[in-house]
């Protein structure tokens, strides 16, 4: 794992993408689902952010919103703006969107067995988004894609190019899969829990290899996970997801030593650790995250939590600062006076 | 059963690695094992053969030629399928009709393909309204009888070749139409899909470049019964006297002119009908290898 000492230093660096307010519902039978509320943060260029939430907090959704992929009904996007390089992404045409996509922004998803098109050679698919965004000749973009698969850590890349997705093994695919994403060098890549569908070993190398890309190309890196673990090493600043919400925003270490949300500390203690006891058993959060068909009121986590008390059904926190690099949407642990005057968000 | 992760290495002490398969190569060596399939393509290709090869000895004017001193002859060594009610060779229209039969098979599959595709394809893709509207006129083509269809249009537009085909095409598109709908709609919901679009693929590329080639196994077996049934069809409507009028020759239009000979001159019937018995045979066959062979799923080399 990278040392936390080779991370840039937090100089201000320029604004890439700022997400403000999002919103995102989706229509089903069933009723309205409130995936997305309120949402805001920034990413800054070449900056390492980890999303981190339990599965159905609106990580992913998030993201594919800010690209345009949410599939329109019954996805609506009911509020909110995402400022990418000054142009709302909410917005764009789709013609516009899809220059960016594969662009200047990319994403790498989760499960590298299903996200290769299976009939298609893997030079075919590699070479779509050279040619089409950097407008390279098939001869440019074959040469390009051989390239990055070196990059990647394919070995005889040139031979192995004309393959088809079959005749790589899972973690292979991955790299691929960021390869092609690397493509265009884009300055922000978002990477949607690219570890989950393959083994620890394999996990560990792919979370290298983005490590090393990242510090080689210099893009941003948004990371969705939800594992703690990959987060330590990885990022420079964890957004803590929950029910849709932001409840938790901190530079890494202050979230590891000093969680201000009941969630993230309860996620922390969630984690196994080798220095526990054998037999004992693995902590959990007791209940099950909230049904996300209901309009939230009041503190999302509020009926999980151990710290709840009466004013925390009630209205919901907003993001308060705890720190000048911390900030906690909790009534108990960030709502002191002293933390009103550092500032509130959303 | 070996499946193909890892190139395979030559046996043979050579120290490069044999180069792994294409999808095609694997694709023809399933196509291979399969027996019925392999003796149904060797058929068909004789049959192309006689059909057109033949066509070149046995010209049309030699199909048409009338020698009314030598009617309702059976094989001989002149005539070896025999001659029909007003002397013509058998033999050479059964060369001549075979030309057309295969044309008309050929051509309506593709044109009907080609129209189920576009319908199926987005209708399954964009879903919702659009998906609704066609797929309503999809069913009410589906309702009407196809035979009434046949008969009421062929007749309406007269027996000319290329009307026929349009009018098989036009009355049949509902098949592969809904078979292409359905690989739509579960293959656009593939990982694969939404990665295609987040690296900014334009529609019509994911439509025809990513999704198309998914779907192309029934696509291709849909095709190859289309073939046969269009030759079937044509063989219907000409039997009914309302496909391609004569003096040009089909297999169709030569069972027609048999109906009253059944017994006193079998061979009238037997060699046409046996040819198109045996090209809708083989072309059935060749279908059912296709599906095995074109499917990516299946890895067995």
């Amino acid at each position: 794992m990278t040392a936390s000492s080779s991370r840039p230093t937090a100089a201000p660096r320029p604004l890439l993408l700022d997400i403000r307010n999002l919103q995102v519902r989706f229509h089903t039978p069933e009723g309205t689902v409130y995936a997305v509320n309120d949402i805001s943060y920034k990413v800054h260029e070449g900056e390492v952010i980890a999303v981190v939430g339990e599965s159905g907090c609106g990580k992913s959704v998030s993201m594919m919103a800010v690209l345009g992929l949410i599939p329109r009904p019954p996805g609506e996007i009911a509020g909110g703006e995402a400022l990418f390089m000054g142009r709302d992404l909410l917005r764009l045409p789709e013609d516009d969107m899809q220059s960016i996509r594969g662009g200047d922004i990319a994403m790498v998803f989760q499960d590298p067995m299903t996200s290769l098109n299976p009939v298609l050679s893997v030079r075919r698919q590699m070479t779509e988004s050279l040619r089409r965004h950097a407008n390279m000749s098939p001869e440019q973009a074959r040469d390009r894609a051989i390239e990055l698969l070196e990059l990647v850590g394919i070995p005889d890349a040139a031979r192995r190019l004309g393959d088809y997705p079959h005749q790589f093994s899972g973690g292979m695919r991955q790299r691929v899969m960021i390869a092609m994403m690397l493509a265009c060098n884009p300055s922000l890549l978002i990477a949607d829990e690219p570890t989950t569908a393959l083994d620890v070993t394999i996990q560990a190398q792919i979370v290298e290899l983005v490590t090393r890309m990242r510090e080689k190309l210099g893009m941003a890196l948004i990371w969705i996970t939800h594992d703690l673990g990959v987060v330590a090493g990885l990022a420079e600043r964890v957004i803590v997801m929950y029910a849709g919400m932001i409840v938790e925003e901190a530079d890494v270490d202050s979230l590891f030593d000093q969680p201000r949300h009941p969630y993230t500390l309860a996620l922390l203690g969630a984690l196994p650790r080798i220095d526990r006891r054998r037999d004992s058993r693995l902590n959990s959060i007791p209940g099950a995250p909230p049904n996300l068909l209901v309009e939230p009121r009041g503190c999302p986590f509020a009926p999980r939590c151990e710290y709840v008390i009466d004013h925390c059904r009630v209205e919901r926190p907003p993001l308060m600062a705890v720190s000048p690099t911390q900030w906690s949407a909790c009534w108990v642990m960030a709502g002191g006076e002293g933390n009103y005057e550092l500032g509130i968000r959303n | 059963m070996a499946t193909v992760d890892a190139p395979i290495t030559l046996a043979t002490g050579a120290d490069e690695l044999a180069p792994p398969l294409t999808f095609r190569q694997m694709a023809w060596r399933r196509f291979r094992r399969h027996r019925m399939a392999m003796a149904g393509a060797v058929i068909l290709i004789l049959l192309f053969v006689y059909a057109f090869g033949g066509g070149l000895i046995f010209t049309a004017e030699r199909a048409n030629f009338t020698d009314t001193s030598a009617r309702l002859q059976g094989p001989s060594a002149a005539h070896p399928f025999g001659t029909d009610t007003v002397g013509r060779d058998v033999l050479a229209r059964t060369i001549q009709g075979g030309r057309i039969s295969l044309m008309i098979g050929l051509m309506a599959a593709v044109l009907e393909i080609v129209i189920g595709v576009v319908v199926g394809a987005v209708a399954g893709y964009y879903g919702g309204i659009v998906d609704s509207l066609l797929m309503r006129l999809t069913e009410a083509m589906l309702i009407i009888p196809s035979l009434f269809l046949l008969i009421v249009a062929a007749r309406l537009v007269g027996g000319s070749v290329t009307w026929i085909i349009i009018i098989f095409a036009l009355t049949s598109w509902m098949y592969v139409a809904r078979i292409v709908r359905a690989e739509f709609l579960s293959l656009k919901e593939n990982e694969f899909i939404l990665a295609a679009r987040s690296i900014g693929t334009p529609t019509s590329q994911i439509i025809f470049r990513h999704i198309l080639p998914n779907s192309m196994a029934p696509i291709v077996v849909s095709a190859t019964l289309a073939v046969a049934t269009a030759i079937l069809s044509e063989a219907y409507i000409s039997f009914l006297g309302m496909g391609v009028q004569p003096p040009t020759a089909t297999w169709g239009n030569m069972l027609d002119g048999s109906y009253n000979y059944i017994e006193s001159a079998p061979w009238l019937w037997i060699f046409p009908g046996l040819l198109i018995l045996l090209t809708v045979l083989s072309i059935n066959f060749v279908g059912d290898g296709l599906r095995d062979a074109l499917d990516p799923r299946s890895r067995n080399v």
